[in-house]
C-alpha cells in the first residue's frame, strides 16, 4: 500500500501566498506507512460515515440564516456527487460548507470587509451525501472581497467545502470556484494548486440542476482518496506477484 | 489496478471556518455536529495546546481534528465515537481544548496515541500528526513508531500529563517550523 497522494495538492510552502511561508511545515513528512501495517493504524481504521446528523434546514442556507427577511443576492443550488479515486459513490460522508454573502462579508467577527452583513444569511451548510454519494445545498452566490495578501488583492468567488469520509485519511478541506471568474489566475490560494489539478475546483453550470423560476445550478462533484475502498483484488495481486 | 480518478485538490482552512465548525459562533444557530468531546468508558482526559508559527507567534485561527480508539484499544465500536475537533480562537491565550477519554493500546501500536488533523489559514493541505502520552514511558519506549523517529524530534510527539485537583490535563503544543518544529506524518 502507499501513502495518500500529495501530488494533487497544494505545497507546504507557496510564496506568492504570504502566510504559507512561516506556516506550511518545512520538513517533509514522514511515510506512516513505510513504518507501520497500515491495515492497523488508527488513520485508516475506523469508520466516521452516518455518524453525524445534521438539521432538517442545514442544507439550504437560503432559509437557515433568516431572521424575519429572505437573504439578498442571486440564488443557487450547488450540488454533486462525492466518489472515491475508484469512482465508487460515498455514502454517509458529512459535506459542510461556509461561505461569504453575496455582498463579499462572513457572518464572522474577524471579517472587517467594509461590506454589509446580511442580517438574513449565516452563509453556514452541512448535509450527508445520500445512498448514491450526492449532496445538494440551496445558498446565495457569494461575493467577492479584498484580502491583504499584496496589493490589490481579491478572493475570487467561493465556497468553503469540508468532507469527512469513511477515515481521516479521507479528510478533506477545500474550496469550489465558479466557470469564468477573472480573479482566479489572480489568486495564490488557487494558483498554489499543480497546475492540471486546477480545473477540478472549478463548478460547472449545470442546466439540469438549475430550477426553474428559482435558482441557478451548479455541479460540484468530489474525490476523496477513498483509502480503505482499495478493490481486494488489488491486494490479492500485489501478493501473488511480488 | 489503478486508481481512475485524481483526488479533489485540497484548500486552506481559511480565517473564517468558525461560523460552520464551532459552536461557540453565532450565538448557537446552526450548532455544528462535530463537538470538542469524546465521551466513552475509560479515563476522562483534556487534551490543551496551542499552535506556533515559524516565528514562534502563537496561531489564534487554528483547527485541531482528533481521532483515537476506545479505551480498549478499538477503533470499531459502534458505540464510541472517536472524533471530535477545537480551535485555537476560543480564547484570547490561543488554546484548543478537547476533552476525552484515554484510548488503549491498539494493535500496531505498543503505545497508545491519538491522531491529529491540523488544518490553518497559510496551510494549504492538512498535515497528520499523532499524540503521545508522557506517563507511558515503557510502552512508549517500546512503540515501533516512536522508535524510527530521530532522537531530537521524537519529543514532539508526546503530549505532557499534569494532575491538579483530579483533573488529567495533557498539553500537546504544535510547532510548524524552528528547532521543535513537531513531526507530520503522510498517511
Amino acid at each position: 500500500m502507499s501513502p495518500i497522494d500529495l501530488s494533487q495538492h497544494p505545497p507546504f510552502i507557496y510564496p506568492d501566498y504570504k502566510s504559507s511561508v512561516s506556516r506550511g511545515p518545512l520538513q517533509s513528512p514522514i511515510d506512516l506507512v513505510g513504518l507501520t501495517n497500515q491495515r492497523e493504524s488508527g488513520e485508516r481504521s475506523g469508520s466516521l460515515v452516518n455518524r453525524f446528523s445534521v438539521g432538517k434546514l442545514d442544507h439550504d442556507l437560503i432559509r437557515n440564516g433568516q431572521q424575519g427577511g429572505l437573504p439578498l443576492g442571486e440564488r443557487m443550488v450547488v450540488s454533486g456527487c462525492v466518489v472515491n479515486q475508484w469512482g465508487k459513490p460515498e455514502a454517509g460522508v458529512l459535506v459542510e460548507a461556509w461561505q461569504a454573502n453575496a455582498s463579499g462579508r462572513y457572518a464572522h467577527r474577524v471579517d472587517q470587509h467594509d461590506a454589509p452583513i446580511d442580517p438574513n444569511f449565516l452563509g453556514v451548510g452541512r448535509c450527508v451525501t445520500d445512498r448514491d454519494g450526492n449532496y445538494r445545498f440551496y445558498t446565495i452566490k457569494p461575493g467577492a472581497y479584498p484580502w491583504k495578501n499584496h496589493p490589490n488583492a481579491w478572493r475570487p468567488q467561493h465556497i468553503h467545502f469540508s468532507l469527512i469520509g469513511e477515515t481521516i485519511a479521507d479528510r478533506l478541506v477545500t474550496q469550489m470556484y465558479f466557470p469564468g471568474d477573472p480573479l482566479l489566475e489572480y489568486d495564490p490560494i488557487f494558483s498554489a494548486v499543480p497546475a492540471n489539478a486546477r480545473e477540478r475546483l472549478i463548478s460547472n453550470f449545470d442546466l439540469g440542476i438549475t430550477e426553474a423560476d428559482f435558482a441557478l445550478g451548479y455541479r460540484f462533484d468530489i474525490v476523496l482518496a477513498g483509502i480503505n475502498a482499495t478493490p481486494v483484488e488489488n491486494d490479492l495481486d500485489e501478493g501473488g506477484h511480488n | 489496478m489503478k486508481a481512475t480518478l485524481p483526488l479533489t485538490p485540497s484548500q486552506t482552512v481559511g480565517p473564517f471556518f468558525t461560523i460552520a465548525m464551532s459552536n461557540c459562533e453565532n450565538e448557537g444557530r446552526l450548532s455544528s455536529p462535530v463537538g470538542n468531546e469524546i465521551s466513552g468508558m475509560g479515563e476522562p482526559v483534556i487534551l490543551v495546546g496551542r499552535v506556533f508559527d515559524g516565528e514562534q507567534n502563537m496561531v489564534p485561527d487554528a483547527l485541531i481534528e482528533i481521532f483515537q480508539a476506545d479505551a480498549a484499544g478499538s477503533f470499531t465500536n459502534p458505540d464510541f465515537l472517536g472524533f471530535a475537533r477545537s480551535h485555537t480562537g476560543n480564547n484570547t491565550d490561543g488554546y484548543y481544548l478537547l476533552k476525552t477519554i484515554k484510548p488503549g493500546a491498539t494493535g500496531s501500536s505498543a503505545a497508545p496515541y491519538i491522531s491529529a488533523i491540523v488544518y490553518m489559514r497559510g496551510l494549504l493541505t492538512h498535515v497528520y500528526t499523532r499524540i503521545y502520552f508522557s506517563d507511558e514511558i515503557d510502552a512508549n519506549a517500546e512503540d515501533a513508531i516512536l522508535a524510527q523517529i530521530d532522537d531530537g524530534r521524537r519529543d514532539t510527539l508526546i503530549a505532557q500529563r499534569n494532575d491538579s485537583d483530579g483533573v488529567v490535563t495533557y498539553e500537546f503544543n504544535i510547532h510548524m517550523q524552528g528547532d521543535k518544529e513537531t513531526v507530520f506524518f503522510s498517511i
